[in-house]
C-alpha cells in the first residue's frame, strides 16, 4: 500500500482506505449492536417481548445517512479513476499485444520484447491489441488493468514512478496456461532505459542487417511469444519442442486423419498460417492462432534457420 | 394423538405409489422436497469440485490435476452451484413448500405446470452434466461462457451452454406460477400487507426470474448458433462484437444475483422474528426495500465491465447506480438488528444461523462497495478478492440462508427434530472454516492475486494454504449438519408442529402437513408477525 509505484497509487489506495474504514466502522457498530441485544434482551432476562411495529424516523435516517456516504465512496473512487482515462498528449506509446499465452511490446522505433521495459517517470500508454481471446493486462503495484479485446484497441496509461521490476499478469480468463501468461514491467532510470535501448536497436540491426540469420530468428521467436507455448529444450508444452524438430519425421491429423509428413520449410510455414490443418498427433487443435499478420515469410525463413541450429 | 392426524403428504396414497407417485407428484410440498434432493446432489457435487481445487492450489505447481481439467473444475463447478444450486435455490425449495401454505392456500396456481419445472431443471441438469461426458472434454470456459474463447475452444461448449438455456425455462415457470399464486391464491383476509416476508421476498423475485431470464436464454442460443452456423454476434473475426455478449450475458446474470439473494433474505426476515417474539420490524421498508433491490438490480451489470474497455459514460452510471442498489441491502440489515430491540430472544439454531448469515452477508455487501468503486475496482477486478466477494454474498448469503431454512423448517417438512446442541457445534465448526476459507482470498486479491488461476507466484502461498485448510474445517462442519439432519428424530405433537412458536400460518398446521394443508381454508384477521 502506497508504495508510490505508479501515479495512481496514492489516490487508489485512498478510496480503498475510505471505503475499507467506513466499511470496518459499520460493520463493527452494527455487529456490536447485535451481540449487546442477543445478551441484553435474551428472554431469560427480558421475556416479556415490546410489540414494536417500527419507526420512520430511523427508516429516514438509516436510508438517508448510508446514502450520503455510499454517494461519497462513489465520488472518491470515481475521481481517483478519472486520471486513468485522460493521458498526456507527450506521452510515449507501446503497443502492447496479447496472444494465447504470451505478451510482446513494440516501442515507437519498432523494436520488440517480450518484457515491458519503460523509462521512469515518463507517461507511457499502451494501445492494448489482443490477436484470439479477451487477455486482460494488469499490473497489480501501479492498480491498473485494462482488458485485450480482440477487434478494438483499449488504451492505459501511468508513470512509473519508481526504479525496480514490478509483476505483470494476465487477469481475464483466455484458457489452458492462462496463469503462465505472466512478464514483467523493467523501470529504468532514464539514461539505463537509453542505453537498454541503444544496445537492443544495435543487436536487433546487427542481427537484421548482418550475416547470422540464426540469431535474427532466435529474436523473432522470442520477441513474437512461441517459447511461452514451444520448449526450445525437448519440454512438452502446449505445443511440440522446437528441440530437432526439422527434417524431423511426425505424425500428424489432417482433417481427422493421421498421416505422416517431414517437418520442412513447407510444412512450418503452413503450420503458422494455418496452425490446424495439420496437428501434431498427441497435441490438441485451436490451440494457436494464425500468425498471418505478423510474420512474413522471410521472416519464417530466418526462424526456419534458427530451428536447424537446435538439434 | 397420532390417530387425530389425517395422512401426511409423505404417507399420502395416490394412484400411484411408491417412486412413482413422487414423480407424478403435483403436490407443491413433494415437488418443494424433489428439487431439495436433486439440488442437494449437486451442490455436493460442486462441493466437492470446490475442495479438489483447493486441494490443487495448497502450492505452486501442479499437486493433483493438470492445467486442462483444473480449468474443468472451476467451470462444472461454477455452472453447478450457479445455475443448478443458488439460482433456484431457497426459492425452488423452501418457496415450493412454504409459500402456498403461508399464503394459506392449498397449492400454487399451476401445479403441473410446477412439476414441469421441476422436470426441465432435471433435463437442463443432465444436459450440462453430460457435456462433461461428450464431445471433445468438458467445457473450460468459466461458467460465463466469455466469447470469443467459448467460440475457440474446442471443449464441449455447445452442450453446456443448451443445458444452461433449459434451466432457465424452470426459472421463468416457477417466477411465473409464484407470482399468479399471490396474486390469485391468497386466503380470505391475507391482503397484500398481510404476507410473509418471506413471500413478499419470493413475488420480487418472480419479476426478475420472468423479465430477466429470456435475455440469458437469447444470449446463450446467439452463442450456439456462432459456434454451429458461424453467424458473427460476438467473434470480431466474423464482424461480431465480444463486449456485446458480455453486456448480454450480465443483464440476466447481475439479476440473477438478486434471484439467489431475495428469497435468503425473506427466510431470514422470517426466523428473526419468531425468534424474537417480535413483528418484523419496519415491515413495509423491507417490502419497497425488496421491490428496489429488483428494480434498480436491472441497471448495475456494467459493474461486471469496468475494465473491459467501456465507455466513461457507462462506467459512472454503473459506479453509481452500483452503490444506489446497496441502499435496500443497508435496510434490511438496520432492520433485521432493530427487530432485535427489546424482544424476548429464544437462541436456538435457526436463530444462530440467521445471525451467521448477517455476518458474513455484511462482509460480503462491504466489500461489494469496493468493487463497485471505480478506483479500487480497477486494481482487483478479476483477482481473488472478486472470488471471495462472491462467495461472501452467494455461499455465504443464499447457501447460509439455505441450511438456516432447512433447521428452521425441518420439523415441519418432515415431522422430525434434530440433535440442536450438535446442529450448533456443526454450525460453529462451519462458520468457521468458511471464514477461514474465503477471507485469505480478500488479501490474495488485494495482493494482485487473479483469478481463475491454476499455477501461482510464491508469494501467494501461504494465503493458499490457510484457504485451503479452512476448506477441510468447513467440509468437516457440512457433514456434522448434514449427517445431524438425516438422524433427525421422528416427533409428534407440538415439538414438530411449532417447536419454535412461529406465528406464520405454517406454524398453524401439523407436522408434516396433509395433503391439501388446511382441512378448512383460514381466514387472516392481522398481519404476519402478531404475538400474544
Amino acid at each position: 500500500m502506497y508504495s508510490g509505484a505508479s501515479n495512481l497509487v496514492t489516490t487508489t489506495d485512498n478510496a480503498f482506505f475510505l471505503i475499507i474504514g467506513i466499511s470496518v466502522i459499520f460493520f463493527v457498530g452494527i455487529l456490536a449492536t447485535i451481540i449487546w441485544f442477543i445478551i441484553r434482551y435474551n428472554k431469560s432476562k427480558h421475556p416479556v417481548a415490546e410489540q414494536i411495529h417500527g419507526s420512520n424516523t430511523l427508516e429516514i435516517a438509516w436510508t438517508i445517512i448510508p446514502l450520503i456516504l455510499v454517494l461519497v465512496m462513489f465520488f472518491y473512487g470515481w475521481s481517483g479513476y478519472s486520471p486513468v482515462r485522460n493521458a498526456p498528449k507527450d506521452a510515449m506509446r507501446i503497443e502492447a499485444t496479447a496472444r494465447m499465452w504470451s505478451w510482446s511490446f513494440e516501442y515507437p522505433n519498432g523494436i520488440k520484447t517480450d518484457t515491458l521495459y519503460i523509462p521512469v517517470d515518463k507517461p507511457v500508454v499502451l494501445d492494448l491489441i489482443s490477436v484470439d481471446v479477451i487477455h486482460s493486462l494488469y499490473i497489480p503495484a501501479f492498480r491498473i488493468k485494462e482488458d485485450m479485446v480482440p477487434g478494438r484497441t483499449n488504451r492505459m496509461w501511468f508513470i512509473g514512478q519508481k526504479p525496480g521490476n514490478y509483476e505483470l499478469f494476465c487477469a481475464e480468463y483466455c484458457g489452458l496456461s492462462h496463469s503462465y501468461m505472466f512478464t514483467e514491467v523493467k523501470v529504468l532510470e532514464q539514461d539505463k532505459y537509453d542505453a537498454w535501448l541503444a544496445q537492443r536497436s544495435d543487436t536487433a540491426a546487427t542481427a537484421a542487417a548482418t550475416a547470422d540469420p540464426a540469431v535474427a530468428g532466435r529474436r523473432l521467436i522470442e520477441s513474437n511469444g512461441c517459447l511461452a507455448c514451444h520448449s526450445s529444450d525437448g519440454t512438452k508444452l502446449v505445443g511440440p519442442s522446437f528441440k530437432g524438430i526439422y527434417d524431423h519425421k511426425q505424425a500428424v491429423v489432417t482433417n481427422g486423419q493421421t498421416r505422416e509428413i517431414t517437418v520442412n520449410d513447407e510444412y512450418i510455414i503452413r503450420s503458422i498460417y494455418e496452425p490446424d490443418a495439420d496437428v501434431v498427433e498427441g497435441f490438441r487443435k485451436g490451440q494457436m492462432v494464425t500468425y498471418k499478420n505478423q510474420l512474413s515469410e522471410d521472416d519464417i525463413k530466418l526462424i526456419i534457420e534458427y530451428l536447424k541450429t537446435i538439434k | 394423538m397420532e390417530n387425530n392426524h389425517l395422512p401426511n403428504y409423505l404417507e399420502y396414497r395416490g394412484k400411484r405409489t411408491g417412486l412413482l407417485g413422487w414423480l407424478t407428484t403435483t403436490d407443491h410440498k413433494r415437488i418443494g422436497l424433489l428439487y431439495f434432493y436433486s439440488m442437494m446432489t449437486f451442490f455436493l457435487t460442486g462441493a466437492v469440485l470446490g475442495i479438489l481445487m483447493r486441494l490443487e492450489l495448497i502450492a505452486p505447481g501442479r499437486q493433483l490435476v493438470d492445467a486442462q481439467t483444473y480449468n474443468a473444475f472451476f467451470t462444472l463447478h461454477g455452472l453447478a452451484m450457479i445455475f443448478l444450486f443458488v439460482i433456484p435455490g431457497v426459492g425452488a425449495v423452501f418457496g415450493n413448500f412454504m409459500l402456498p401454505i403461508m399464503l394459506g392456500a392449498k397449492d400454487v396456481a399451476f401445479p403441473k405446470v410446477n412439476l414441469l419445472s421441476w422436470y426441465l431443471y432435471v433435463l437442463g441438469a443432465i444436459i450440462v452434466l453430460t457435456s462433461q461426458f461428450m464431445g471433445d472434454g468438458p467445457p473450460d470456459t468459466g461458467w460465463t461462457f466469455y466469447a470469443p474463447y467459448s467460440l475457440k475452444t474446442q471443449t464441449n461448449v455447445v452442450a453446456a451452454v443448451f443445458g444452461a438455456f433449459v434451466l432457465g425455462f424452470s426459472s421463468i415457470l416457477t417466477g411465473l406460477n409464484f407470482i399468479t399464486t399471490m396474486h390469485r391464491m391468497r386466503a380470505p383476509g391475507m391482503g397484500w400487507k398481510r404476507m410473509p416476508m418471506f413471500a413478499w421476498t419470493l413475488y420480487a423475485t418472480g419479476w426478475i426470474q420472468l423479465l430477466a431470464t429470456p435475455i440469458v436464454g437469447i444470449t446463450l442460443l446467439m452463442l450456439a448458433a456462432e459456434r454451429l452456423l458461424g453467424i458473427g454476434f460476438f467473434d470480431p473475426a466474423i464482424g461480431g462484437d465480444p463486449i456485446l455478449f458480455q453486456h448480454l450475458f450480465w443483464t440476466y446474470s447481475h439479476p440473477a444475483v438478486y434471484i439467489m439473494i431475495l428469497p435468503a433474505m425473506g427466510v431470514i426476515s422470517e426466523i428473526i422474528p419468531t425468534f424474537s417474539r417480535k413483528p418484523l420490524f419496519g415491515y413495509t421498508a423491507l417490502i419497497v426495500s425488496s421491490m428496489a433491490i429488483a428494480f434498480v438490480g436491472y441497471f448495475v451489470w456494467g459493474h461486471h465491465m469496468f475494465t473491459s474497455g467501456m465507455s466513461e459514460g457507462a462506467r459512472w452510471v454503473f459506479s453509481f447506480l452500483s452503490f444506489i442498489v446497496a441502499i435496500p441491502s443497508a435496510i434490511k440489515v438496520f432492520n433485521w438488528t432493530a427487530t432485535l430491540y427489546k424482544g424476548a430472544i429464544n437462541l436456538q439454531t435457526p436463530f444462530w444461523w440467521a445471525m451467521a448469515f448477517i455476518f458474513v452477508f455484511m462482509i460480503g455487501g462491504f466489500s461489494g462497495l469496493v468493487v463497485g468503486s471505480l478506483a479500487t475496482d480497477i486494481h482487483v477486478h478479476d483477482t481473488y478478492f472478486v472470488v471471495a466477494h462472491f462467495h461472501y454474498i452467494v455461499f455465504g448469503g443464499t447457501g447460509f440462508a439455505f441450511f438456516a431454512a432447512m433447521h428452521y423448517w425441518w420439523p415441519k417438512i418432515y415431522g422430525r427434530m434434530y440433535n440442536t446442541k450438535i446442529a450448533n457445534i456443526g454450525l460453529l465448526i462451519f462458520f468457521t472454516g468458511f471464514n477461514m476459507l474465503y477471507f485469505p482470498m480478500f488479501i490474495l486479491g488485494l495482493m494482485g492475486m487473479p483469478r481463475r488461476y491454476y499455477d501461482y507466484l510464491p508469494q501467494f502461498q501461504d494465503g493458499n494454504v490457510i484457504s485451503t485448510i479452512g476448506s477441510w474445517i468447513m467440509i468437516s462442519g457440512l457433514i456434522i449438519i448434514i449427517t445431524n439432519l438425516i438422524r433427525a428424530k421422528k416427533q409428534t405433537g407440538k415439538i414438530v408442529d411449532n417447536p419454535w412458536n412461529g406465528p406464520t400460518l405454517e406454524w398453524s398446521i401439523q407436522s408434516p402437513p396433509t395433503l391439501e394443508n388446511f382441512e378448512e381454508l383460514p381466514v387472516v384477521t392481522h398481519g404476519p408477525y402478531e404475538f400474544k
